[in-house]
């Protein structure tokens, strides 16, 4: 299908059934239940689970097929993220276009920081990123939100090109050529595609169980999708075999006629437009971009989540992403008294020592177990989340394997 | 006039003069041997026929054309090949996928930007790609991680990857160091072969006699940084400054 | 003049602190090959050893003062450190007020401990890893670290005053004739100063002129060769990663009082720190200590008002800047090696 082999094909339908299918998946519990907490079912969360997963997705085709680290990426998030704001202000509330500037200014953006950063490799290319995104957290926050209209005027650029601090927001005196000024309530209109307002949503009730299906979910979804697939057909191209082969043995490449450089800086660069396609889409679905979006720890976040997933491979990051937005939403909220809930049914004085060995690592302690989670599998996994499913199927046929050789064996030990 | 012309190529570093008047003509279909003590100036001399270095003085010309100055992979896109001391192969990937890279590079050049369009459907290069491997024997293990090959196995990758290109020149930094006999024999042969079968120039860096005077039908002597003689085989076996040179132990 | 003097004061101390750290950042890359992102922690658990110092000082228990009263006429009740009972009020108040010096000698067991199991526990098994591993299972350590912090001590700075005979300021610019009141400096500045110093040349005469220090040296500069002799240096790495453990440790101890102890201080000056330790050369301990004090004094520089006016932003951007540029036009860095980190 659409030019995948077969593996891939079933992944793909896999990864389609599943976000198609994520309003229910993740409300498994009913309302009103203990376990309803639980339940990741709800739009903002899911919106973050594949707005995420596109960041890891592009994250991983740099670092996962040529090993090159970069500890700032959050700065392409961050321009993607102020490019669509300003499209927003500019012309119109359609989400279209607002992303299409995303990715042209973040891919230009990671032209310009790829082709100075890729001049070195190893530990100085990691370093020159983190300082070119710190750099620019730095001018977001600082200098690009000066007022740009002078003291006497209230207008457009009053707080410059970032809104420092407070972030860029829309406002209702926005000029929006090409769009009403404010929406039908008076208030700041909502970012649509073409007319479908992102933050609509129907819900459906089955019996104790609601199910929310948002308009910003689904339409983040399949941009996800789209970013998923080519990012197969990346992997399986030509192209991402020779940033294979850079990651390998980039003396052999130089001495077989090929000439890195350009392949390293595409790859930055697509892996660049990834990330501004994230930042984008954050956007559509609040419109707010403030600078903490470039900070050093929103790279290192996309790190952590394209290992914990299983780094270079297809799946993972996008698994990776999941996951850290799950706890960072789900078990972050997790406070004692649920936890004593929980263990109300034990002894007390039991109870009391479970809860209090536990507690450290739920609510706002769960960058720990985040943290610990993240050294075990570099240690012990490198291949992440993905690698650990393999081995525990491999482990599986293994035993099934083996089952079945003891049949036979056991059949033809009565002839012997 | 040789395909290869290094006309009085200087290199030193630091207080080292590493190489001085260097000149060295390798004719086109030969098998050409460079020998010399350690520290004659040999691998200096390699890398600066492949773009690695830069000689301070003098002039590199392959095929009427000067490839100074030049970056590794433009050298080698003119037709010159290297293979290794130790084999550089790409050890992450298969022995298919080996050898479908250089396949790649004759193709389609040095950068081309193929993201969306699968390796499976590169039909010719891999047919390429297959005839090569059956040419080496390597077929069996073409879905083998290429790390997981005996050395022997990697250095046949590696010139297999090397002819892939159609190289006019093959150049080998001491292909058989560290190897028993039998695979220095086995490597021999092999070179045999390619000689016999291809229109193709070798320059050989040896220490191995046994390995250069199978081979070469034309030998020059390195030392200290200067070619001191360059002759036939037969000549070098019996030419006095040579045997003091470089034979005198082993003589 | 005096302003030039003025911001190079200023910038010494946060100089000093990027030193330090960068000088135990190299001393691990140079001996034991490894990235480690978990130094920064390390500086961080240094200003809670004082941190925690304090608080030991100061464990009270109750009594009923008989002296005092409060409005109702009862007799009130106030809290007594032990210490106090020990050593008296006076000498107990002082020894409190002191914690911070006092907390330098609490604080080098601990690091020196911290340090020993982390290279043996987690570090060593990483020595043939890639460098992009070290740095992420380094990363994981830090967050840990951090977050276990965080969780005994809050998420708040806790301010941690310097003992009072040096808290004031003195002014600097009337002992070299200046005007008086240019040049205002805080007496714990320069004490921080002093201390870097003494750590820093300690470090070089402990490498230079012990046999242990000679064998460390040649294993920087040829690790294989070096093993070949018989000479066992992974037990001398341990040490030496226990010694940098505690170089950061003591540049944290003594940072306290300049800025008031967060989980979060370990990575922001270990990013910059990073950067430091590029610009000066990976590798090179001398040119760690170098760049660490030229980029403090240049940050301070930037933050000039008349600079800041000129050029708005980039006292924000400065040592990033610097690292750019420098990484581009020399990529060893000041001071580097060749042959470090290339490959």
């Amino acid at each position: 299908m659409l030019g995948l082999e077969k593996k891939d094909t079933r992944l793909f339908l896999i990864v389609i059934g599943l976000t198609m299918l994520a309003p229910f998946l993740l409300n498994p519990f009913p309302e009103g239940s203990e376990m309803a907490q639980f339940n990741a079912g709800y739009p903002d969360l899911m919106q973050r689970f594949v707005i995420f997963g596109i960041f890891a997705i592009g994250f991983n085709i740099l670092f996962g097929l040529t090993g090159y680290l970069s500890f700032g990426h959050a700065a392409f998030l961050g321009v993607g993220s102020y490019a669509a704001m300003w499209m927003f202000k500019l012309f119109g509330m359609n989400v279209v276009p607002a992303l299409l500037l995303s990715v042209v200014l973040s891919g230009l953006f990671a032209v310009l920081i790829g082709y100075i950063s890729l001049r070195r490799s190893g530990i100085y290319f990691s370093i020159l990123t983190l300082a070119f995104a710190m750099m620019s957290y730095a001018l977001a926050y600082s200098v690009l939100a000066t007022d740009m209209d002078g003291p006497d005027k209230q207008g457009l650029m009053q707080k410059g090109l970032t809104g420092g601090e407070t972030g860029l927001q829309l406002s209702v005196q926005d000029p929006r050529i090409l769009g009403a000024k404010a929406g039908a309530d008076g208030n700041t209109p909502v970012p649509n595609f073409f007319g479908i307002e992102m933050r609509s949503a129907t819900e459906m009730n089955v019996g104790d169980w609601v199910f929310t299906f948002s308009a910003g979910y689904y339409f983040s979804a399949f941009v996800m999708l789209i970013a998923f697939y080519i990012s197969i057909r990346i992997f399986r191209s030509p192209f991402g075999m020779m940033l294979r082969a850079i990651k390998s043995n980039q003396q052999r490449l130089n001495y077989t006629g090929l000439n890195p450089k350009p392949y390293m800086l595409a790859a930055f660069v697509v892996s660049g437009m990834y990330a501004g396609l994230a930042g984008g889409l954050m956007v559509a679905m609040d419109p707010l971009a403030g600078p903490e979006r470039m900070f050093w720890t929103a790279s290192g976040e996309v790190v952590l989540m394209t290992i914990l997933g299983g780094v270079g491979t297809l799946i993972g990051p996008v698994l990776g992403a999941g996951l850290i937005k799950y706890m960072e939403n789900i078990l972050s909220k997790i406070n004692s008294e649920i936890l004593h809930q929980w263990f109300a049914w034990m002894p007390d004085g039991l109870e009391d020592l479970v809860v209090t060995l536990i507690y450290p690592f739920i609510g706002k302690g769960w960058h720990l177990t985040l943290g610990l989670m993240f050294m075990a599998v570099v240690i012990f996994l490198p291949g992440g989340l993905v690698e650990g499913g393999q081995r525990i199927m491999a482990a599986l046929r293994g035993r099934k394997a083996k089952d079945k050789k003891s049949d036979a064996d056991a059949d033809v030990k009565p002839a012997e | 006039m040789g395909i290869l012309e290094v006309k009085n190529v200087g290199k030193r570093f630091g207080g080292l003069q590493a190489l001085s008047d260097v000149n060295l003509s390798v004719a086109e279909n030969t098998v050409h041997a460079i020998i010399g003590p350690n520290g004659a100036g040999k691998s200096t001399l390699l890398n600066c026929l492949v773009g690695k270095l830069i000689p301070d003085t003098g002039s590199v010309m392959f095929d009427g054309q000067s490839v100074l100055g030049r970056s590794p992979h433009e050298i080698n896109q003119m037709g010159i090949s290297r293979v290794f001391q130790t084999p550089e192969i790409f050890a992450d990937l298969s022995v298919m996928e080996n050898m479908m890279i250089p396949c790649f590079a004759k193709r389609d050049g040095s950068f081309e930007m193929n993201g969306f369009g699968a390796v499976r459907h590169q039909l010719d290069v891999i047919e390429k790609a297959k005839t090569m491997l059956e040419d080496m024997n390597l077929y069996e293990k073409r879905d083998m991680h290429a790390a997981a090959m005996s050395r022997g196995d990697k250095r046949r990758l590696e010139i297999a990857m090397c002819l892939a290109q159609e190289p006019r020149l093959l150049l080998l930094d001491e292909p058989t160091a560290g190897m028993a006999r039998a695979d220095t024999n086995n490597t021999i042969d092999l070179l045999k072969e390619i000689k016999e079968k291809r229109d193709i120039t070798i320059a050989i860096i040896e220490h191995d006699m046994h390995v250069v005077f199978s081979l070469a039908e034309r030998i020059t002597v390195l030392a200290q940084g200067t070619p001191l003689v360059e002759d036939s085989p037969e000549n070098i076996k019996g030419h006095p400054k040579v045997r003091e040179a470089y034979l005198g132990e082993s003589a | 003049m005096d302003a030039i003097l003025l911001q190079i004061l200023n910038g010494l101390d946060k100089g000093s602190a990027y030193a330090l750290i960068a000088l135990g950042l190299t001393l691990i890359f140079g001996t034991l090959g490894v990235v480690n992102f978990a130094h920064g922690a390390l500086f961080m658990l240094g200003a809670f050893c004082a941190v925690t110092l304090n608080n030991i000082l100061s464990l009270s228990h109750e009594i009923v003062d008989e002296t005092q009263t409060d409005f109702l006429g009862n007799p009130l009740r106030v809290e007594v450190p032990y210490i106090y009972d020990w050593f008296g009020p006076e000498v107990g108040a002082s020894i409190i007020e002191w914690s911070v010096p006092l907390a330098i000698l609490f604080s080098i067991p601990i690091m020196i401990a911290v340090g020993f199991i982390m290279e043996r526990g987690l570090i060593k098994h990483f020595y043939k890893r890639p460098h992009a591993d070290q740095i992420l299972v380094t990363f994981g350590l830090a967050i840990v670290l951090q977050e276990i912090i965080k969780y005994f001590y809050g998420a708040n700075p806790i301010p941690t005053p310097a003992p009072p005979a040096f808290t004031g300021s003195f002014d600097f610019g009337t002992m070299l004739g200046f005007e008086p009141g240019t040049i205002i400096y805080p007496y714990w500045r320069l004490v921080y100063f002093f201390f870097a110093m003494i750590i820093i040349a300690g470090v070089f005469a402990f490498l230079q002129f012990t046999t242990f220090g000679m064998v460390v040296r040649a294993g920087m500069a040829d690790r294989e060769t070096v093993g070949l002799l018989g000479i066992n240096i992974d037990k001398r790495f341990t040490i030496m990663f226990a010694i940098a453990a505690c170089v950061a440790g003591l540049a944290g101890v003594m940072y306290t009082p300049i800025n008031s102890p967060n989980y979060h201080m370990g990575m922001d000056f270990l990013v910059l720190s990073f950067v430091v330790v590029v610009v000066g050369g990976m590798g090179s301990l001398p040119g760690a200590v170098l760049a660490g004090f030229l980029l403090g004094i240049l940050e301070s520089f930037a933050s000039m008002r008349q600079v800041v006016d000129l050029l708005p932003g980039i006292n924000q951007i400065i040592i990033y800047l610097v690292a750019i540029i420098i990484l581009l036009t020399r990529p060893r860095g000041l001071m580097g090696r060749k042959g470090v980190m290339e490959d």
